[in-house]
């Protein structure tokens, strides 16, 4: 304890004083020290392994240098465990001394490290998609540049109830606040649009067997939307086509459910199915292009969700700093042009809101077969998708945090 | 009422499934006294194998034995070179167990990867069974008799074997075991080698259900804890009767009340214990 708190002293007299004299303190010749706090263990592990090749590779194309100066990156295994994301962080910034973090991966660890983050006024782009910390709670060193839980199951549900003309829905998700944020989006916007949910269900996340849950789902609707994460999408899926519901309810899925990840390990049942995310390894932009080849090249599989989630924010964290001449020291002015800025990356053109959340296009994906694998091609392209979507964002944020229990679900048949 | 049809059949599916998994848990706990925590991962790693085997061998229940073969190599490995050293110190084996566990998940990780890898079904069981308009995954029925050809064979090897009666013996009152002669050392290798033969082979088993993923270990081992908590420690019936009892419990606990889905395991586990410190079917051990 007597320890932790001389390094936290240390380290905070230390963040305040490159505060305060950053051209006296420090030269800006020097290394920029960028840390990747990931999962390289554990279930998360296949994500948080994305994570870092593609930030390695996205150095490496540019001979590890930002903005002129070097990059010294330093990388953080949490094993998905929140108290230990913290206590990494907290390695990373006291004992490596890092600048800026990209991470954490999972929306429990960013929630434990919000304090640590404020604290140590620790410049932050984040991948996890906790809904609040740019909502009502905004962190102000904290940015993302992927999405919140709901930002892609919006557009999603405005595609379901306007294209596809689904008037009656049910949704499943892991019982986290992740599952329940991404369906809550989801509900408003099918609901607002004339669409009506008629089951709503969530899995504890570690669930051994879905057929519980897929004995229930009702089979007189349109169709069923899926907000899993991780191996979960996978598993029920492969459990839905068992009982034989293949082809009798069409499935949509979140941003996780059918990840490049997943695809990789599937079969045909797997075809033309429609999701939505801020990505895919098909995007039609240079950008893109030459990652996806080169991420493919290096390691033999399309790059998704996590390995584009760093690859976009190594683009933001360098175009930010192309903008500062490479003087991250200057904390303030680091924060202010990440919000202010627009870059063109390999999900397409992003910038921020005044929370800190991105504004950028969120696509409707099918699946299909390409060269013998299974891709997620692009459909339909909602460009300028805000964490808001269409509410205006003062009416938005009045409303309580999406849950579980909100917005109520009104039209559930029992 | 379908649907009550469905899920009970799929609570005794689900059990059957458990009762592979828990069986050589509660014979391991009854003889040796710990809780082999390693017990979950001996599950993946089962699971594991087998995807590795099926690439030589397509076919789902020839690696399912040659998977089990293996596990039970591994797990007379641990036994001997890792447990035995440590015998006569309980906490210390236990704890070694959770470090085994480790050590699994991070090699399983490093060999077959993150994602989660699908074990498919053998092609003739892949299509639904129709029984008077309710559509059942045949597989699922599959494993259900299974796990019932599995508990009368492990019945007659520990109600009509010589190595039955001893390993019941070493269950009940390990110093009289070994005071008429009973070699307890050796049992003990041989239960640690079936338990985990029958944990390896259920992953198999269980791979066209659950696939083989990273966590998989962890989400099992507790199922295992509970089952043969329930049943009582070191008996084969009461992991049989606790296996389908937990498989009920979970499949209409959750379907009837979803919000409850996390406690509904532990509840009947802890009014058990409260009545029946040693579990439905378990002896005080002496």
């Amino acid at each position: 304890m007597a320890l932790t708190r001389r390094r936290f002293i240390e380290a905070a007299g230390l963040g305040a004083s490159a505060l305060g004299f950053p051209a006296i303190v420090r030269g800006q010749s020097g290394p920029i020290r960028v840390g990747l706090m990931t999962v390289k263990t554990g279930p998360l592990a296949s994500g948080g392994i994305d994570m870092e090749r593609a930030l390695v590779q996205y150095l490496k194309e540019r001979n590890t240098t930002m903005a002129g100066r070097k990059v010294d990156l330093f990388v953080g295994d949490s094993g998905g465990v929140p108290a230990q994301a913290r206590t990494k962080i907290q390695e990373l910034v006291e004992r490596d001394k890092i600048q800026v973090m990209i991470g954490p991966l999972d929306t429990a660890s960013a929630l434990a490290a919000d304090d640590y983050i404020r604290q140590a006024q620790l410049l932050t782009l984040s991948v996890a998609a906790a809904e609040d910390m740019t909502q009502r709670k905004p962190n102000p060193w904290f940015t993302r540049g992927t999405s919140t839980s709901s930002q892609s199951a919006q557009p999603l549900a405005d595609y379901c109830a306007k294209t596809l003309q689904y008037k009656r829905m049910v949704t499943i998700a892991d019982d986290i606040a992740y599952g329940h944020e991404m369906c809550a989006g989801f509900q408003r916007v099918f609901e607002d649009a004339g669409g009506k949910i008629v089951q709503k269900l969530f899995s504890p996340l570690t669930v051994p067997d879905y057929g519980t849950y897929i004995a229930q789902l009702k089979t007189n609707v349109d169709g069923i939307f899926l907000g899993f994460a991780g191996s979960n999408g996978f598993r029920f899926f492969r459990q839905f086509n068992e009982y034989g519901l293949r082809g009798k309810i069409a499935v949509v899925g979140g941003m996780t459910a059918f990840d490049e990840a997943v695809l990789r390990n599937m079969g045909d049942e797997a075809l033309g199915i429609v999701t939505s995310c801020w990505y895919s390894a098909e995007i039609e932009n240079a950008i893109n292009k030459r990652f996806a080849a080169n991420f493919r090249v290096d390691w033999g599989y399309d790059p998704g969700f996590y390995a584009a989630a760093t690859y976009v924010e190594a683009a933001v964290l360098d175009a930010t700093l192309q903008a500062l001449k490479g003087n991250i020291e200057d904390k303030q002015a680091f924060m202010k042009i990440v919000r202010a800025i627009k870059v063109d990356t390999a999900r397409g053109p992003v910038s921020f809101d005044r929370y800190g959340n991105v504004v950028g296009s969120v696509y409707i994906r099918k699946v299909e077969r390409k060269d013998g694998r299974l891709v997620n091609r692009v459909i339909h392209t909602y460009p300028n998708v805000s964490q808001f979507w269409t509410y205006k964002p003062e009416e938005f944020l009045k409303n309580p945090v999406y849950s579980r229990d909100w917005p109520p679900a009104k039209n559930l048949e029992s | 009422m379908q649907y009550w049809i469905i899920q009970t059949l799929n609570s005794l599916a689900l059990g059957g499934l458990l009762f592979l998994l828990a069986a050589g848990f509660s014979l391991i706990f009854g003889l040796m006294r710990i809780a082999n925590l390693t017990h979950g991962s001996l599950y993946m790693l089962g699971a594991y194998v087998g995807i590795s085997v099926l690439k030589y061998v397509p076919n789902l229940w020839l690696a399912a034995i040659i998977g089990g073969v293996i596990m039970a190599v591994f797990g007379g490995l641990v036994e001997r070179l890792i447990l035995r050293p440590l015998a006569g110190n309980a906490l210390g084996q236990v704890l070694v167990t959770l470090g085994i566990s480790f050590i699994i998940a991070d090699l399983c990780l490093m060999i077959w990867g993150g994602d989660p890898i699908p074990i498919p079904t053998p092609p003739a069981l892949r299509q639904p069974i129709l029984v008077g308009g309710v559509t059942f995954p045949t597989y699922r029925l599959v494993v259900l008799l299974i796990a019932v050809v599995t508990a009368v064979l492990l019945y007659l090897l520990m109600d009509r074997t010589r190595i039955g009666a001893m390993i019941r013996a070493g269950v009940d009152d390990m110093p009289m075991a070994r005071a008429v002669g009973i070699p307890v050392s050796r049992l003990f290798t041989a239960v640690f080698c079936l338990g985990a033969a029958l944990a390896g082979a259920g992953g198999i088993i269980g791979g066209p259900i659950m696939s083989a993923y990273p966590g998989l270990d962890a989400d099992m081992l507790p199922l295992a804890l509970i089952v043969v908590m329930l049943g009582g420690v070191g008996s084969l019936l009461g992991a049989f009767v606790g296996s389908f009892l937990i498989g009920a419990i979970y499949t209409f606990g959750t379907a009837l009340f979803p919000d409850l889905a996390y406690v509904i395991l532990f509840l009947p586990m802890i009014v058990v214990i409260a009545f029946r410190p040693t579990g439905l079917f378990g002896r005080q051990s002496v």
